[in-house]
C-alpha cells in the first residue's frame, strides 16, 4: 500500500488513483472504502467509477470539475474514511455442479496435482474467495484466495464455446464465465445462477469488493435453480 | 411507427445512442457511438435530443427500404448516400417517403455514418440505453447488428426538411489523420519510446473495430527491465495500450479493463476521429496538456450550440 495514493490522468475526462502496486485484499478494500463512498455521497461532477485490484479509475465531467479538485476531494475522503461508515464486504454463494458434462476438467485437474475429483471439490467449495474487480466480460468476477494445491495451468486450445455459468481454473485464479464465449480454463462444474441478466434486477450478480463461495449441489437441485429463472 | 426495412444490412450498422452509463463498475462497457459529433448533429437536424438513438454504419452501409414518411439526417462519414438512386446531401435534413429507398455506394471519406431519423429510432432500453453491445447480446436489435428483414421503429417526432450545418462547421475526414492525445496513465514505463510515438506515423490495422484500433509502425518500446503487462486496471475509451510486441492498440468504446501499459489517451474531442479512419489510414499523435483538451471540449460544444442556432432561424 503507497503511504498517498497515486493519481494518473486518464484522458481529459478521468482521472486513475492508486492506492498499491501489487494484488492485496488490503489494498482492493481501500478501493472498495472509496467506491462506496462516492456511490453514498457523490463529489459534484463524478459521472461514473470504475473499481479494479488497486486502483479505481474516476470519469468526470470537464465541465463541473477537474482533476486538481478532485484530487483534493478524494485525499479528503481518504483521510475520513472512518466517518463514512462503510459496511463491510458481503458474501454471496455460488451453488455448483461438479464434474460430468458440466466439468469435463475435473478429472485432469485432480491428476495434475495428484488428488481425487473429490478432494478438488473438498478444496474449492472450502475456500473464500475476494471479488477483486468484474470485467473482461459483463460480470465477469477476478477472484482471489484459491488453494495453490489445485492451481493447473490454461488449456493448450482453449474451446470455442464455454456455456454461460461455466466454473473453471486457470493458473491460481477460479472464476466463473457469465456469457457464453471462448475460452481456455479447466472447467470443473457449472453454475446454474445467472450471474448477468441484462433484463433482470439487478443486471450483474456480482460486485467488486465482495466475496463469495462455492457450495455444491446435486445435478437435480441444479435443474430445480435453472427452472427458476424460466418461470 | 415502424420507418425502415432492412433489404441489405450492409458491413457492420448497429442502433447506437450516447452510451450506457453507470455499468462499468460491472464489466459492461460504455458503447455508444464512436463519432459522438457527428451524432449529435445528426439528431440535432432533425429536431431530437442529442441522445436519441441513430444507426451507425459503418464502411459499406446499409439498404433501407422507407415504410412510413419522416425526416432523416446523414452525418459522419462519407459512404455515398443515396436515395431513389440521386445523391443524398450530406449534413443536411432530408424528407422521406413510403417506399423510398435509402442506399450507400461506398466509401468516399471517414469510415461510419450515423442515419438519424426525426423521433430517434426506437428500441427497448436495455440497462438505460438503445446501444447495441454485441458481445453482451444486449441493446439495439436483439444485441445483434442489422440483418436482412428487420423491420425498425421510430419514436414521436416532428422535425422538418432543409435544415443544414453551416459548411465551415462540417468536419473533414482525412486519410491522414493527426489525434492529440494527453500523456499516461504509463507513461513513466516509457522513455525514448514516448519520442519515438510521437515521431511516428502509424497505419490502421484490419484490426479495427469498436472495441479498438491496432496500428502497425516501428515498434514502441518500453524501458528496459519493467514488466511488460501490469496489474489489470480500468481502461477508458481513447486509451492507447502498448502490448509487448510494441504495436499501439487505441481502445474504443466495448473494453472497461486491460492488463497492458498506456503510453497516453486520446482526448475526448478525437475520438470520432479515430473512429473515422479506416484500414490503411495514416495516424500520428500530437501531445496536449489537459487544459487544452478541455479548451477543444469546450469549442466543440460551442459548434454544436451554432448549428443549433442556425436552425431555429
Amino acid at each position: 500500500m503507497y503511504d498517498k495514493p497515486r493519481f494518473l490522468l486518464a484522458g481529459d475526462r478521468g482521472l486513475l488513483v492508486e492506492f498499491g502496486a501489487s494484488i492485496d485484499p488490503e489494498i482492493n478494500q481501500k478501493v472498495r472504502q472509496i467506491f462506496l463512498s462516492l456511490e453514498k455521497m457523490p463529489i459534484n461532477g463524478v459521472t461514473e467509477t470504475i473499481p479494479t485490484y488497486r486502483s479505481i479509475l474516476i470519469f468526470y465531467n470537464p465541465f463541473l470539475s477537474d482533476p486538481e479538485r478532485l484530487k483534493k476531494e478524494i485525499l479528503d475522503r481518504e483521510n475520513s474514511l472512518d466517518k463514512w461508515e462503510i459496511p463491510p464486504p458481503e458474501t454471496i454463494e455460488i451453488p455448483v455442479f461438479y464434474g460430468d458434462n458440466f466439468g469435463p476438467d475435473l478429472e485432469f485437474v485432480a491428476q495434475h496435482n495428484n488428488l481425487t475429483p473429490e478432494e478438488v471439490i473438498q478444496i474449492h467449495t472450502s475456500g473464500t474467495y475476494l471479488i477483486y474487480m468484474l470485467g473482461f466480460t459483463p460480470g465477469f468476477p477476478f477472484l482471489g484466495g484459491l488453494s495453490e494445491k489445485i492451481f493447473t495451468p490454461r488449456l493448450e486450445n482453449p474451446r470455442q464455446l464455454v456455456p454461460a455459468g461455466s466454473v473453471g481454473i486457470a493458473n491460481n485464479q477460479t472464476g466463473i464465465y457469465p456469457i457464453d464465449s471462448p475460452g481456455g480454463w479447466q472447467l470443473i462444474g457449472r453454475t446454474p445462477i445467472k450471474l448477468y441478466d441484462p433484463t433482470g434486477s439487478p443486471p450483474i450478480l456480482l460486485k467488486a469488493g465482495n466475496y463469495l463461495r462455492f457450495t455444491r449441489i446435486s445435478i437435480k437441485q441444479f435443474h430445480e435453480i435453472a427452472n427458476r429463472y424460466r418461470d | 411507427m415502424e420507418i425502415f426495412e432492412v433489404i441489405q444490412p450492409g458491413a457492420y450498422t448497429t442502433v447506437q445512442d450516447s452510451g450506457r452509463f453507470s455499468y462499468q463498475q460491472f464489466g459492461v462497457p460504455v458503447c455508444g457511438v464512436v463519432d459522438s459529433f457527428a451524432y449529435r448533429v445528426a439528431n440535432t437536424l432533425v429536431g431530437n435530443f442529442q441522445e436519441q438513438a441513430v444507426l451507425e454504419a459503418t464502411i459499406f452501409g446499409p439498404t433501407l427500404k422507407v415504410l412510413n414518411q419522416g425526416f432523416i439526417a446523414v452525418t459522419g462519414g462519407n459512404l455515398s448516400p443515396l436515395l431513389n438512386n440521386n445523391p443524398l446531401p450530406m449534413w443536411k435534413s432530408i424528407a422521406i417517403h413510403t417506399d423510398d429507398m435509402l442506399q450507400f455506394k461506398g466509401v468516399k471519406s471517414g469510415c461510419r455514418a450515423y442515419i438519424a431519423v426525426a423521433g430517434g429510432i426506437h428500441v427497448p432500453l436495455v440497462m438505460g440505453s438503445r446501444s447495441t453491445y454485441v458481445a453482451g447480446k444486449i441493446g439495439g436489435i436483439n444485441g445483434r447488428p442489422l440483418a436482412a428483414g428487420d423491420r425498425l421503429s421510430k419514436g414521436e417526432g416532428a422535425g422538418k426538411a432543409g435544415n443544414r450545418v453551416p459548411s465551415d462547421l462540417i468536419p473533414i475526414y482525412s486519410d491522414d489523420i493527426e489525434i492529440r492525445v494527453i500523456l499516461g496513465p504509463q507513461d513513466d514505463y516509457f522513455s525514448q519510446g514516448i519520442d519515438k510515438f510521437f515521431a511516428s506515423t502509424f497505419k490502421v490495422s484490419t484490426k479495427a473495430d469498436r472495441m479498438g484500433y491496432r496500428l502497425e509502425g516501428s515498434p514502441i518500446m518500453q524501458r528496459k527491465a519493467i514488466e511488460k503487462s501490469i496489474i489489470s486496471e480500468p481502461s477508458v475509451p481513447g486509451g492507447i495500450q502498448v502490448p509487448p510486441d510494441g504495436q499501439p492498440i487505441i481502445l474504443l468504446v466495448e473494453q472497461t479493463v486491460g492488463g497492458y501499459t498506456k503510453i497516453a489517451t486520446v482526448i475526448s474531442s478525437d475520438i470520432g476521429k479515430v473512429g473515422q479512419a479506416k484500414p490503411g489510414d495514416q495516424i500520428h499523435f500530437r501531445q496536449v496538456e489537459i487544459d487544452k483538451a478541455h479548451q477543444i471540449l469546450k469549442e466543440e460544444e460551442e459548434k454544436i450550440e451554432v448549428i443549433k442556432k442556425s436552425l431555429s432561424k
